[in-house]
This record gives structure tokens, sequence and C-alpha cells, in this order.
């Protein structure tokens, strides 16, 4: 080949010509083609140059949220009720860890957690979309977090994080007033209009009862945000922005959890409920429902076993009876009619009321507790030995309007602002409701039922002790469950004066000491012998049947013989000391049979208690070493 | 008229052949490596020898070669194109049994001091095997069906070999590169038309095998074809390298970021961000302007190829610049469309820029074989 080549090393004629034509028409396409690639790389680079600007900024710069510490929670005297503990957990990002199974497996190699927590951790991984961090375990402790970190390339996708758990250092005893926080749940979302971005953060901590729920936001803070500049696999390369996040606010309560601890065991296994109030500013030093509950259980998620306890117990242990609850109040509503008759005028304190054990009205009985009747008794002696007949005589003038007003103005039947969900108004009757709710005219013996807190009444236990507070002072007091969030207190309410004549309260106040102090009271087994720490009260045994003519002509079947739940509630509300008034208590006790056999002494020692502490009752400031969980391990980042 | 009587008169010896060197192509080639070093500086995030050190020596040495092969006769480069031909073909067949593999594909022989691609040494061989061909073949058999069938031969046995490793972008690059010389050479259009409709028909018929057992191309290959056709389908596999590519573009806008203020690349958005996809980085840092600049450069070299060949009266010679010059052409071409979203994900680099050491060796051996030709050609 060589030889013949350079021979012939320059070939002219047809072959040249079409050489030098074919390769100016291959130049040209080519130019064609760099041509179009200019025009291309100018409208990606030119025209669409915004678009993809925002694009590569959206890829670079990654908003993260920092949550922010939650506020905690105080009792009067400065104990925590709720802080914050550091939570070590793991979280996992699917769409970076490749394979999650192999990867969970390795994991569980190295930090303790069960084939269970993986098959749920896999399930959660795939309900969630691939970027949503999922927390695979928790509660661990920092040896293990070490070594997750330490084997950080063997495990894609998994992070250590430092979350925190809010715990509950009195447990069951606080458990209806804190309520309790957990996850954010979609059932929350979607009854929710807040639109904070924390909400949408997986397992994201919110009140879900109680105080935590109803102070939800001050108590959650503010999110910090912080832009980080991230690579393709999500790997963050440099921090560019911070905003911190501001703690949630301090909550310090008017309880206080000596009290509220004693009145806790105090109810002991009852059903029931007790509120101690301070007549002078309206604090609520105890609120009390039993039984109760361990929150501490829900914070870290309660077993399905622990869950249907608590929901199938007949003694309702999830309930706040204290603001929920709402029970027919009984005869400790006769101060109620009392006040309500004084007021009309219809009735004098000396005015006398022969009681025969029965009223006949309209064909129909209407039976005094006594069935041997009281004789002849005042209004002084109505309250001492809680006589119905007397009542039912003075409510047939005074009507049941006038009940009704007085009952609203003693606090029962309208709404009282607590920071507590689910906080009942009670009901004091009136025609135009009955009418409306119940479509049915209202009947005398309507007003009868009504005079001795029977019938449609209904006041729960906070609300008995306010009308207990509103007698024993003469003001319109109004209840306080909150003292200050961050040190800006709460205003005392209510401290102007009822619309009633002194004198009539004070004969009601004579009536409530006897009830306690006199030969022949109805309390008088719960008599507080300390000087000067007289309590006067009232009780009351309201009927949660109906008993029929035939029952009581077979005679009236004890109590201790009926079922639980047909039982009587028991009843008791006071205020101590009589002559200077500093607390009104009331305690129901559900099903509990007679209210001075069962709750008067309950509410006495309750008292007596609350007497000894009020020396040492005063709001102290909140401390400060307290751990609110503050420090974060991403602060480094 | 002697072939010695015109080589004394006309065709310069010894040292004084530097004289003779086309020079301007040297600085353009120089000018575009210098762009490839500013951005694979830029992208290992100011680290020198991460990549642009390793690439700078690579270049020198690769002048080196390039200046020495101009100095040699472009008679000894004619004399010795059949044996570089066979020995890629020996090498490529030896590479499955040597070579080492990597990202799924077997290319690379590793020769100590560097990795080579006997693929990319291919695309050289076959142009200069064909330059052979056409020099000794008789003008008037040129388009007779036997003496066409024998080069196309020649052209599909490397590239099978090739797509074998399997490397579609390489085997397209020797296929296109062979059929330019053919072209070039002078074989009838109709060839040109035949070939073009049985691309069409291959084309279809592979991807009729799709999901069959007689499945010509592997799945990712599949993939890519598909994802170029609709990248928004799969935004976060194979469509990710393209959307990804383009948000690194057209975030440059007019003049780009900056030197060195480019993001994209230096957080891994891109994948191959200092080797097929560098242009981005270009494209980020120095907007639409840097890369015209880029664009004007390699216009530029082709320029002086063709101008080259166009002067040049030895037919092998001719040939040879201009196969070089559009195997060059396809280079860039082919990964700026795939870039810029005008072409499938296949991996060819950025000639002279992307960092790499066979694509820029062979293609400084390929520029020494312009020179020689331009020093040596018959005026």
């Amino acid at each position: 080949m060589g030889k013949k080549t350079m021979k012939r090393p320059v070939k002219p004629g047809r072959l040249r010509q079409m050489l030098t034509r074919r390769t100016i028409l291959l130049a040209g396409m080519q130019a064609g083609i760099i041509g179009t690639l200019g025009v291309q790389m100018r409208r990606i680079a030119v025209e669409q140059n915004q678009s993809f600007r925002l694009l590569a900024e959206e890829n670079r710069v990654n908003i993260r949220l920092i949550p922010p510490v939650r506020g905690l929670v105080f009792d009067r005297l400065g104990k925590p009720l709720a802080y914050n503990e550091p939570n070590y957990k793991i979280d996992m990002v699917r769409e970076q860890s490749g394979d999650p199974e192999t990867v969970l497996r390795r994991l569980a190699t190295i930090i303790p957690i069960s084939e269970q927590d993986i098959t749920s951790a896999l399930e959660e991984m795939s309900k969630r979309r691939g970027f949503v961090p999922v927390t695979v375990a928790e509660d661990l402790d920092w040896e293990h977090i070490a070594a997750v970190s330490a084997n950080a390339p063997a495990l894609p996708g998994i992070t250590p994080e430092l979350g925190h758990y809010r715990i509950y250092p009195q447990a069951d005893d606080f458990a209806h007033i804190l309520g309790f926080v957990g996850p954010v749940s979609d059932y929350d979302l979607s009854q929710t209009d807040d639109d904070d971005p924390l909400l949408l953060i997986p397992r994201f901590q919110i009140g879900k009862n109680g105080v935590e729920r109803r102070i939800e936001k001050p108590l959650r803070g503010k999110s910090g945000v912080k832009r980080i500049e991230v690579n393709s696999i999500g790997r963050v390369m440099r921090v560019l922005g911070r905003e911190e996040s501001q703690p949630g606010a301090n909550v310090q309560l008017t309880i206080d959890n000596r009290l509220q601890r004693y009145a806790m065991e105090r109810l002991g296994k009852e059903s029931a409920a007790a509120v101690v109030m301070d007549i002078r500013n309206g604090d609520i030093v105890t609120m009390a429902s039993a039984p109760s509950f361990d929150p501490n259980k829900f914070v870290r998620g309660i077993s399905t076993t622990d869950w249907n306890a608590l929901n199938t117990d007949i003694y309702k242990p999830m309930l706040n009876k204290a603001v929920t609850g709402t029970y027919p109040p009984g005869s400790t509503f006769k101060m109620v009619t009392a006040l309500a008759a004084l007021k009309g005028g219809f009735v004098k304190p000396e005015d006398k009321v022969y009681c025969g054990g029965f009223l006949e009205l309209h064909n129909r009985r209407f039976h005094c507790w006594r069935r041997g009747g009281h004789g002849k008794v005042n209004l002084h002696d109505s309250l001492k030995k809680s006589c119905d007949v007397y009542y039912y005589e003075i409510s047939q003038e005074v009507g049941i309007e006038n009940i009704s007003a007085m009952a609203k103005e003693l606090g029962i039947g309208v709404e009282h602002e607590l920071e507590l969900p689910a906080v009942r108004e009670g009901l004091a009757p009136t025609k135009e409701w009955k009418k409306q709710r119940r479509d049915a005219d209202w009947v005398i013996g309507d007003t009868l039922n009504a005079s001795i807190g029977q019938g449609f009444v209904l006041a729960s236990p906070m609300q008995l002790a306010v009308m207990t507070a509103r007698i024993a002072s003469g003001t319109k007091i109004s209840p306080r469950l909150v003292n200050a969030i961050d040190n800006r207190p709460h205003p005392v309410k209510g401290r102007e004066p009822l619309d009633i004549d002194p004198a009539h309260l004070d004969a009601v106040r004579k009536g409530m000491y006897g009830v306690v102090n006199e030969r022949g009271g109805t309390a008088g087994g719960s008599r507080i012998r300390k000087e000067g720490w007289d309590m006067a009260g009232k009780t009351g045994t309201s009927q949660v049947r109906f008993i029929t003519k035939e029952e009581r002509a077979r005679g009236v079947i004890r109590n201790s013989d009926l079922p639980w739940e047909r039982r009587d509630h028991a009843l008791f509300v006071a205020y101590a000391p009589a002559d200077n008034p500093r607390f009104s208590i009331s305690v129901v006790v559900e099903h509990g049979g007679g209210g001075s056999a069962v709750a008067a002494p309950i509410a006495r020692d309750i008292m007596l208690e609350a007497l000894e502490l009020s020396e040492d009752m005063d709001y102290r400031s909140l401390p400060t070493d307290v751990r609110a969980g503050r420090e974060r391990p991403d602060d480094k980042a | 008229m002697s072939y010695l009587e015109q080589n004394i008169r006309t065709i310069p010896t010894g040292l004084s052949k530097a004289l003779y060197f086309n020079w301007p192509l040297a600085l353009l080639l120089t000018a575009v490596a210098c762009t490839g070093f500013l951005m694979l500086y830029s992208v290992s995030g100011g680290e020198i020898e991460r990549w642009a050190q390793p690439q700078i020596i690579r270049f020198a040495l690769g002048m080196g070669v390039m200046i020495f092969m101009a100095f040699i006769p472009i008679n000894f480069w004619r004399e010795i194109s059949a044996f570089a031909y066979i020995f890629g073909i020996a090498l490529l067949v030896a590479v499955p049994y040597i070579g080492e593999t990597r990202g799924g594909a077997q290319r690379w022989i590793d020769l100590k001091f560097m990795t080579l691609q006997p693929s990319e040494l291919m695309k050289v061989a076959v142009v200069m095997v064909l330059a052979l061909y056409y020099d000794w073949l008789d003008e008037r058999r040129v388009s007779r069906p036997f003496w066409v069938a024998l080069p196309i031969l020649l052209i599909l046995l490397p590239t099978f070999l090739v797509l074998g490793q399997p490397d579609l972008g390489t085997a397209l690059l020797i296929m296109a590169g062979g059929a330019i010389v053919m072209f070039i050479a002078g074989v009838s259009f109709w060839y040109f038309g035949i070939a073009i409709l049985s691309i069409v028909l291959l084309v279809t018929g592979v991807f009729a095998s799709k999901d069959t057992e007689y499945q010509m191309l592997k799945d990712y290959q599949y993939k890519r074809i598909e994802t170029f056709l609709d990248p928004s389908s799969d935004p976060l596999g194979s469509g990710y390298h393209i959307t990804q590519s383009k948000i690194a573009l057209g975030s440059g806008g007019l003049t780009g970021r900056g030197f060195m203020q480019g993001t994209q690349q230096r957080l891994n958005f891109l994948p191959e961000k200092h080797t097929d996809f560098i242009f981005t980085t270009l494209g980020e840092e120095f907007g639409f302007v840097g890369g015209i600049v880029l664009l004007a450069l390699y216009g530029l070299i082709l320029i002086f190829c063709y101008v080259s060949a166009l002067s040049n009266r030895d037919r092998f010679g001719s040939l040879v610049t201009i196969g070089v010059g559009t195997t060059f052409f396809f280079y860039f071409a082919v990964n700026m469309s795939m870039v810029m979203g005008l072409a499938p994900v296949v991996g060819v680099p950025l000639p002279l820029v992307s960092y790499g050491g066979s694509a820029m060796m062979v293609l400084l051996i390929a520029f020494g074989l312009v020179q020689s030709a331009h020093v040596h050609r018959p005026r």
C-alpha cells in the first residue's frame, strides 16, 4: 500500500473536488448544529433564567424548623408539674436510606430495637413521603447514640436526634388539670385552624387535654428557622442563617400541689371530685377528680391494654369530674332557693313552715327525706336539718324564674372561664329552657324538684365551690386556675358585690353554720373543733333514680342494697373559717350514698389540711434551675 | 517529478518544521484546555490537586506527544494506520479479560501510570484506517458495493465490540466518525440514504426488543432514552441528570454567577460534575457568554482543521484531518446536547475540558496526526 500511495501522493480530479464540496457541506451542517446549541443555550440560560435560578435556590437552600422547647408548668409554690427531659432518639429518612429494611437490621445490631419496632417503623415510613423523618427508636442511652454516630457511614438515612419527653412528676395527681401532650394526629390537624408549620412535623407533641391543650399556643412557643445549604443527598453543607426558636411560656397554676395530693389521696378509690377555692381571689387551690391516671403513659404512647382499661372503667378515670361532671346538686342547692325567696320578699328568715314528711300537690306527694317530717321549721332549721318540705312550700311562690336567676347569680348554669377543656355550664332551668329543649310546658312539680336541687338542675363540683365562695364572701368571685403565664399575671375577676342583701346572705350563712356546728345539723359529725376554724356547710344527697309510689309503699330500699350506679350522689359544700372565710370547698362522691356520711368527712379533712397549709400558700417565684431541655445537639450544626 | 524532489522543495525538514506548525490550532486547543482547568479547579471547590493539577500534567504530556507526532512525517502515520487499527481491535477484544469494571461497564485497561480506554483509541484508529483505505482505493471503485461493504465492516467490527462493553456513546461516535470519512471520501449519497433508513429500522427493532429475551440494550440505556424523551417522568431517577444540569445551566443567566460562585456542582446536585457534566459549571459560573465563547473556540478549531484539510493535497492527510475534526465535533456536540437536554444522556465527555486521561490523550494524539498532516502537506 505504502509504495502505491508514495507514488501518487496527490489525487487530483473528481474526488478532490468532491472532497472539497462535501467538506464544505459537512462544515455547513456542523455550523448549523453549533448554531442550534447556541440558541438552546440562550434559551436555557437567558430566557428561562428566572425559573431555573429559582429551582437552583430551592436545590441549595433548605429551610428547617427548629422546634421550640415547650413551656413548663408550675404550681403556686413553684413546684414543677410538667417539664421536659431529653430524649435521645433515632430518626430515619426513607429516601436517603436506600433499602430501609437492611439499614434497620444493621441498626438493630447496635441498639436495642425489637422486631416489632422494625415492622412498625417500616410501615410508618411506607405511609409517609420519602423525605419525612420517622422515629425508629427513642428513649436511648447516650452510649447508643454515640455508637450510631460512629457507625453513621454504614447507616444511610439514619440520624440521631435529641427530642424531649414531657414529664409529669406528680403523675396521677395532676392528670386532669394538666392533661398531657401527644403527637399531633391527622384528626388534630383537621380540627384546628392553626397553621403553625410545626404541626406538620411528624410526632410533634401538642397538648391533648387539660391545661396543656387549652394553653397550647403559649406553651408551645415559636419555631425557629434554620436555612441550610444542602447537597443532593440532603447532607448539610453549611448553615446559611439561623433564627432561634422561642421557648414556650412558663405557666404558674393556682393549685397547691400539697393540697392537691392530699385531696387525691383522701378521695381514694371513690369516683369523686373535690374543689377547693380561695374565697378572697377565686384561686382554685385544689381540683381533684378521682380515680385518675398517669399522663406520663400517654406521652410515651399508651398501650392498648391500659387504654382499654381506662375507657371501660365505669368510674371514668379520664373524665375531669370537677368541671366536666355535672350532678343534681341536691340539698346543696337549697341556699339558692332560700336566697331567691328572701330576695323576692316571699319569706322572712323567721317565717315557719310545717313539715309533715311530705307535701301533697295536685294529688302527687313530694316527700321530705325524713319520713316523719320536721314539724315547724324556719329558714335556719330548714338548712340545718335540710328540710325538703320547707322548700317545696316556698318555691311555689318564688317560682322557677327567680330560683334560676339566683342560681346564675351564684355561678350555677353559667359559663366560667377556666383554662381547661370541656368546662360544663351546668343547668339552671327556666320555663323557656324546658319549652325549647324538652318541648314541654313547665309544671309546678318541676319547680318543687328544682327547689331542692333535683329534677333539671345540674351543677359541676367547681360551680358548687364557686356558689359557696360567693355566699361566703358576698362577692361575685370567679374561679382562676392560671395565676400567670410568663410572669404576666391573670387578673382576679368578680370582686364586685353580689346583687343580694347582705342580711339575707347572713341568714343563710347562719343556717350553714348550723348544719355543721349545731345540734341536729346534718353534718354535725364533720365539725371542725379547732377554735376559729369553724366550718359552715351544707350536705346534699341527690337521687339519680325516680322512686315510684309502689317502691315507696314497700319501703325505700337502702342505698347500700342498690347497684353502685343507681345509688345517690353524696355532696357537701362548705367554707371556713366561718367568721372569716378563706376557702370554699365542694365534694361530690358519685353514687356515694349520703352527703353527711360520705362527702362531709372528706370535705372536713381537706378543709383542715387547706387551713393548715394556708399559712404557707403564697405565690413563689418560679425556679430557674428546672430542666427545660433547652440544650439541643444541632445547635452545633 | 519524483516524490523526493517535491519533498525537498516544499516540505520543511528538521527543527524548522516547528515554524510550519498549525500554531493557531495548537493555541486554540490550549485555550480550551485552560477553560477546562479553571472549571475543574472550581468544581473541586478550590482544591487544585484534586482534578485540575492531574489534568494540567496530562495536557502538558499530551501536547508533548502532539508536537512530537507533528515532527514525524505523515507517511509514517499512514504506514502504521493498519497496525493501529489491528492493535485497537486486539485491545478491545482483550478488555473483557484484562479490563477493569467501572460503573457496570468494562472499558478500562490499567497501564499503571494511567488507565487506557481502548474504545477511545479506536475512534482515531478507525479514522486512520479509513483514510488509508480511501487513499489507496482506486477513484472509480469508491462507490462500488464491494468496496463500500469493506469499510463498513471496518467500522462495524469495533462498533459492536464497544457496544458489547457496553458503551453506547463511544460506539455511536466511532460509527459516526467512520461514516463521515466515507462521506468525505466520495461514497455515493445513495449508500448514506440506505444507511439512515436501516438505522431507523434498527432503532425501531431495538425498542421492539425491549422486555423480550433478545433485548439489545441494557435497561439503563432504555431508561436514559425514555427519560430523554420525557425528563419529568422520573425527576429523581434518570431524569435527574438532565433536570439538574438544566437547572445549573439555567441559573447562570447571561454572564453567570462568577468564577467559583456556582452552587449546584459544588453541592453535588450534578452527577459526574467534573466529567461529562462539566459544561454546566461553565454555564452556571460564566453564563451564556461563557458557553458561547467555548462554543466559538470549538468552532474555530473545526475551521482550522477544515482549512488545513482543504489546502492539503495529500488525500490521506485531508481525510484524517477531517475525520479527526468531525470526531472532535461529535464529542462536544453530543456532550452539549446532552447537557442541554437535546439528546439522551450518553457518556460522552466534553473534549479537552472534562476530567479524564484517556479522552484527552487520544484527542491530542489525533491532533498530532492533524499537525503532522499540516506540517508535511504537499503544497
